[in-house]
């Protein structure tokens, strides 16, 4: 399914062996016959595990093609690998920041809080993308809304007709933030984006430890030999890709780590 | 009900004001209301109210003749729309539009500039908060200019 | 327990390779190819570099004659054990696309061979190690590797030499082996005697030997090998801090070295290829002209490699110094938190075969330096 223009959502299902569960954050690799392997987070619903769903920006080679693919195709499939959002923390405060397609992965994660909606206290979502015609899951994101989730959209750029805000997300942060002692915060978006919003947690008296990032690095094995996922002493593919703010502060200040 | 006072003792931009002061600033301020699609500045208008947002949100962008015109930036409640009432040559240099209703407190930037050149305690005061605005906003400008969710090409 | 040692003429010592090629082990051993020491399969104890040694520094290899029938007179080539236990490049799987266009996967399973490496110094046996613990962990185990490990016959060689570009001694790897042989040799040459102290590790090692009904050792010839392996280890002039370099280079991110270092580093990747202990590898799926079959090869790869850091939009790590950092912190910094150990084995081979003559060694006294003066 085209999300945007170069967006899409790939819904799989399995031909023989039963979909092995995944946990909302974790991803897998996706092959496709003659071109290459991927490394997708999971964007489904956890409580429907019957059904792979990963929404996928079509940027090389492996992604364009995959673009292209129609109901019957088939797709290779190795995980669920990494850790993920933790979700297990209740009767808290959560704040969602999702910069372009990081919502994705943090879909799984809303669907949960969803689900479990009475486990929480506010759930925001602030959700930035580059123009209005590069949002997606805007169904989803409206039923969140009728859920109680507080959800706000900013843009990069938009046409006079937009109605909505236009700015950085994370201007957007401080406002937002409920209750620093007791917020989860759950961010994923391009690295840059990660951190400016973090700049902007950290004027709050918000605990590192409560803060979640999803990190992202080229990935080829994903069970920790080719190293190409290495970031400081973590691989990726093993130790994340979700880490908590307190795992990454030293590293998220080193250019071209 | 709040007086303009108790609103701008509350805002972080007036900080540190002494009574006296924040009274004359609240004299200086008067409660506006734009309709949806109102033009509250254009570039070359001089700069003699800045406002603090109460309910609504506003667009800000810039007009080319040749070009479709887009927005660069929504402020919403709370924020201070307008700099320029403390910064020569005193004029707007963007178009401000209502994006929908909007409740605003609107203050006399010019009164308030003649004010700040007899009080530098008052002017240095505001012109801390101003700075500290303008250097937030930079930061976003930084993250927006860099176009963080283009394809890096 | 106290492992058996034993004597070894060099005649005993060409008989023993032949029984190890007898029982179907493919001796693996060091030989000269273009005036250098390499690894490749050898024949029988004349196909070893008998008689010559070999001359290392900085960005500089040499061979040279010596003036006597050594077996194992030299150190180290290019060339480590890893190109046999974690090969340049592997086939994992294949696939291939039915007429009904169902893919249908086939595991390559490589046939299973007995190795025996023939010359193993510790310091190649400490990168075994460090090897062996990358590729077995408790989320995936490199199969293939396991499977050529669990075959080998190792017979090891204590240093009683060493090159300008050791430095095992500062690395606690050597240069005696003490673990994880079948068999260790110490070559003892003098005007007056050639033969081999032999110590036996392992079952196998032992069903060798008692086939070749080696004498007892007696202790002046272990005392004698013993000497031999302290003089070199106090020869050794290279080091490294071993114990201060993880936490300086915790400090030392931004120094102002990586920018010096840099100008000179082409990132050709040497220093990986030659690495025993570097294990990053890439992903190459091969497909056939007509589409309808796919090779999944693993390779050897380079962080020096602009490719190794890329993401969608460009590489992270874009700078030759980000990527010589990259190296150098992982190596004797982060491997620490990742395994446990140092990556490093102080063998020098990056120091020798750098084409323009980088020594981590001196390059990680430079970082302490700086960190010194930045923290005092």
């Amino acid at each position: 399914m085209q999300e945007t223009h170069d967006v899409f959502s790939l819904s799989l299902s399995a031909q023989s062996e039963r979909i092995p569960s995944f946990l909302p954050g974790q991803f897998n690799m996706l092959y496709l016959f003659g071109f290459g392997e991927v490394p997708i987070s999971i964007s489904g619903d956890p409580s429907k595990q019957e059904e792979l769903v990963h929404t996928i920006r079509a940027v090389g080679a492996v992604t364009k093609a995959m673009q292209k693919l129609k109901k019957g195709d088939e797709v290779g499939v190795r995980g669920p690998f990494g850790t993920h959002w933790p979700l297990s923390k209740k009767d808290c405060d959560v704040l969602v920041i999702a910069g372009g397609v990081g919502l994705a992965p943090l879909r799984p994660a809303l669907l949960y809080l969803a689900t479990h909606r009475k486990d929480y206290k506010t759930i925001t979502l602030l959700y930035g993308a580059r123009s209005p015609d590069d949002l997606f899951y805007k169904q989803e994101i409206q039923e969140w809304e009728e859920l109680g989730f507080t959800v706000k959209i900013s843009v990069d750029r938009a046409d006079v007709s937009w109605r909505g805000s236009v700015g950085v997300i994370t201007t957007l942060i401080n406002k937002h933030l409920p209750c620093p002692q007791n917020t989860l915060v759950l961010l994923c978006g391009p690295e840059i984006m990660i951190k400016f919003a973090l700049h902007e947690l950290m004027r709050t008296k918000i605990d590192p430890r409560e803060i979640y990032i999803s990190m992202e690095r080229n990935m080829q094995c994903a069970v920790g030999f080719c190293g190409h996922c290495q970031y400081g002493p973590y691989f990726l593919c093993k130790d994340g890709p979700v880490f908590s703010y307190e795992q990454l502060q030293t590293w998220l200040t080193i250019e071209q780590l | 009900m709040k007086t303009i006072a108790d609103i701008l003792r509350e805002h972080s931009f007036f900080d540190g004001l002494s009574p006296e002061d924040l009274t004359f600033v609240a004299g200086c301020g008067k409660n506006v209301h734009f309709l949806e699609g109102e033009v509250i500045a254009s570039p070359g208008d001089p700069a003699n109210e800045f406002y603090l947002i109460r309910e609504g949100h506003v667009a800000i962008s810039l007009n080319n003749p040749s070009r479709k015109p887009f927005i660069l930036q929504t402020l919403g409640v709370n924020e201070i729309l307008g700099l320029s009432w403390l910064i020569p040559p005193y004029q707007w240099t963007v178009s401000v539009r209502a994006q929908c209703s909007i409740r605003a407190i609107a203050i006399d930037g010019a009164c308030l500039r003649q004010k700040c050149e007899k009080d530098p305690c008052l002017g240095f005061k505001l012109m801390k908060h101003l700075v500290q605005v303008m250097a937030m906003r930079e930061d976003a400008i930084w993250l927006h200019l860099f176009d963080v969710y283009g394809n890096g090409k | 327990m106290t492992k058996k040692k034993l004597l070894c003429t060099t005649d005993q010592f060409q008989q023993l390779l032949c029984l190890i090629k007898n029982d179907a082990y493919k001796l693996l051993g060091p030989t000269i190819r273009n005036e250098v020491i390499i690894y490749d399969e050898i024949q029988s104890a004349q196909d070893l570099p008998i008689g010559w040694m070999d001359e290392q520094d900085p960005g500089r290899y040499r061979l040279k004659r010596r003036s006597d029938q050594a077996y194992f007179g030299y150190n180290l080539g290019p060339h480590s054990w890893k190109k046999y236990l974690f090969p340049p490049s592997e086939k994992l799987f294949s696939a291939r696309k039915q007429e009904n266009g169902m893919v249908v996967f086939q595991e390559t399973v490589p046939p299973v061979e007995k190795m025996a490496f023939i010359g193993v110094r510790s310091c190649e046996m400490q990168a075994i190690f460090i090897q062996d613990k990358v590729f077995n962990h408790k989320l995936a185990v490199y199969k293939q590797y396991q499977q050529r490990r669990d075959n080998l016959f190792l017979v090891a060689v204590n240093c009683t030499r060493s090159v300008n570009t050791c430095f095992c001694v500062s690395m606690e790897s050597g240069p005696e082996v003490k673990e994880g042989y079948d068999l260790s040799l110490t070559e003892i040459i003098n005007d007056k005697e050639h033969y081999f102290v032999i110590v036996v590790g392992s079952a196998k090692g032992e069903f060798f030997c008692d086939q070749l009904d080696l004498q007892p050792a007696e202790q002046t010839h272990t005392q004698l090998a013993n000497q031999l392996i302290r003089n070199n280890e106090e020869q050794m002039v290279r080091q490294v801090d071993n114990g201060r370099v993880h936490a300086m280079l915790e400090k030392s991110w931004n120094a102002k070295r990586w920018d010096t270092v840099a100008k000179r580093c082409i990132n050709c990747a040497n220093c990986t290829m030659v690495c025993p202990t570097c294990f990053c590898s890439e992903t190459e799926d091969k497909v056939s002209l007509d589409g309808t079959h796919v090779d999944r090869w693993q390779q050897w790869d380079s962080c020096f490699n602009l490719s190794h850091s890329f993401v969608h939009g460009g590489s992270i790590r874009e700078s030759a110094k980000s990527r010589y950092r990259q190296w150098l912190t992982h190596k004797f910094g982060t491997w620490w938190d990742q395994f446990g150990t140092s990556g490093c084995v102080g063998c020098g081979r990056c120091i020798a075969w750098c084409p323009v003559g980088i020594d981590v060694t001196e390059e990680l006294r430079e970082l302490q330096i700086e960190c010194n003066e930045n923290n005092s």
